[in-house]
């Protein structure tokens, strides 16, 4: 089992969580859904797993490169 | 006259309606959230009025507050800009209610417009062209129907939408089936109303919109501009005049929209937008407000498209504020404007952060509209736009080539920009050809993230 660190690549805040800790997810899978600057910017499973870890809820803000979720990879 | 016009807005467009304000000899009220305190546009304005708090809902777009604020600073007009409340009838209808006037058409145009399938309704039995499209979609049989009848691909648009957001293309009935129930959810997510409608999805079209100014009784069209350059539905150059279309077809669909408009009553500045395809104009919507991209037709027509939006709202009649005469009557200037946004151009991504150095050029031809001061910082909380550029000349190339001079020479450092795209797209070959239609930039952009060196555009 390896656990994967995800970040925000941007300064924005948090609109949406899509999924929930324990959810199996794929590749590509939209985990978050971020705001910043009027935009969407989604954060997706950069692979395959389990979500370990969410580490934000709507509407906090969060800070490039700050982690967001952690996954457990198969 | 009014006598103090406070704005309800930041950035780029509110310093514009501050220049207007002085021209005319009105005093002007600077709104500012807690992040804009060292705002260009409140340093400029004759008095400004604190909204407390960051978040575009605790401030710009809070009615409460701004209405109160309003009130308080003695205002007798107010000026939404565009974006934030700009097109929200309530607020519109509130701020008549408190005995200040809105500067904009009343609630009523503004609620018609702004829900779409009424907004297709009077353009079309106006006589004004429309694409194939239906009424409000209610369940999966009615939208199997719309669609068989409008023929393959369709899109579902939100109908309490616009600029592009929320809209889902189908290209069968499966696709439809399946689109239906999250255009729906991301209809009620964006607007806060479920309700969706289709329409005919058009081949490559181009965006062409028209000016419009009203006094209520008489309406006049001041002339179109092209903005088919976009990405994600966000206008990214635009120019007027529109490259290639026939001088008596723009007539006759600017006739129309004065028809349209005239047959409403409509009192102010407005934009009929249209997409253009296959040589048939059809309706977009109306955006009852000043739009960004207002400036190019400014420079090629002489007109201040401001100052006449403020004297139409103090009750001038059209033919005083814009004599017969002097309408204008075709052009031989020409004006491009490059929108320059805080954004990753690669990683496709906003960008934030504090600008250490913001210095706009000075060149001759070149119209700078800049919203920010150096030192101010680019937050998450409103939207990307750092400034706009608009070259100006005697012909489409002269005014191209003094556009992409502006934006080379405009120094920003402290957050990263789209310069480098909006010069690649200034020397695409598709784009000197005037050849470019809605979803040409994201074609070129298609290859996804581009890595460091490599050409932004394909």
């Amino acid at each position: 089992m390896a656990r994967v660190q995800i970040e925000s690549e941007v300064t924005g805040n948090v609109w949406k969580v899509e999924v929930a800790a324990g959810d199996a997810v794929r590749e590509g899978d939209v985990l978050i859904i971020l705001e910043s600057m009027k935009m969407e910017i989604p954060v997706e499973a950069p692979e395959a797993g389990k979500v370990a870890e969410l580490l934000v809820a709507p509407e906090d803000s969060v800070e490039e490169d700050q982690v967001v979720a952690v996954i457990e990879t198969a | 006259m009014f006598r103090r016009v406070f704005i309800a807005n930041r950035g780029v467009v509110a310093r514009r309606i501050v220049r207007a304000c002085s021209e005319l000899g009105v005093e002007s009220v600077a709104a500012y959230s807690d992040l804009d305190r060292d705002a260009p546009h409140v340093a400029e304005a004759t008095a400004s009025a604190r909204l407390p708090g960051f978040r575009a809902a605790d401030t710009y777009v809070n009615i409460e507050r701004v209405i109160a604020a309003a009130k308080t600073a003695g205002a007798d007009a107010l000026h939404p800009g565009y974006g934030f409340l700009a097109e929200n009838p309530d607020f519109a209808s509130r701020v008549a209610d408190a005995g200040i006037a809105f500067i904009g058409p009343g609630p009523g145009a503004i609620r018609t417009f702004g829900e779409k399938t009424g907004a297709r309704r009077h353009m079309e039995q106006a006589g004004f062209p429309v694409a194939p499209g239906s009424e409000l979609i209610e369940d999966e049989r009615a939208l199997s129907a719309a669609a068989r009848r409008i023929g393959w691909p369709v899109m579902l648009k939100p109908a309490a939408g616009g600029g592009g957001i929320g809209m889902r293309v189908a290209r069968s009935e499966a696709e439809l089936v399946a689109a239906f129930a999250s255009a729906k959810a991301l209809a009620q997510g964006a607007f806060g109303n479920a309700a969706v409608y289709l329409e005919a999805l058009l081949p490559n079209p181009r965006h062409i919109e028209l000016q419009m100014l009203g006094d209520g009784e008489r309406v006049r069209c001041v002339g179109e501009r092209e903005c088919s350059v976009q990405r994600r539905h966000q206008k990214v150059i635009e120019e007027a005049p529109a490259p290639g279309v026939q001088p008596g077809h723009l007539a006759d669909i600017g006739e129309r929209a004065v028809a349209a408009l005239e047959a409403m009553g409509y009192a102010s500045l407005g934009t009929v937008e249209t997409l253009l395809a296959k040589r048939r104009f059809a309706f977009l919507e109306v955006n009852t407000r000043l739009q960004v991209e207002h400036g190019v037709t400014e420079e090629v027509t002489g007109l201040d498209l401001v100052q006449l939006q403020i004297r139409l709202a103090a009750g001038e009649r059209l033919d005083e504020v814009l004599p017969p005469e002097r309408a204008p009557q075709g052009s031989n200037r020409f004006a491009v404007q490059a929108r320059i946004y805080a954004e990753d151009s690669r990683r496709m991504l906003p960008s934030t952060g504090t600008l250490s150095t913001y210095r706009p050029p000075r060149l001759t031809g070149v119209r700078v509209e800049a919203g920010y001061a150096e030192g101010q910082a680019m937050t998450p909380y409103y939207d990307p736009l750092l400034a706009k550029v608009i070259g100006t000349g005697a012909t489409r190339e002269f005014a191209i080539g003094r556009t992409l001079v502006g934006v080379k020479a405009f120094e920003i450092r402290g957050v990263d920009t789209n310069r480098d795209l909006l010069q690649a797209i200034l020397r695409h070959p598709d784009f000197l050809a005037g050849k470019v239609h809605t979803g040409w930039l994201e074609a070129r952009l298609k290859a996804g993230p581009r890595p460091a060196g490599a050409p932004l555009l394909l």
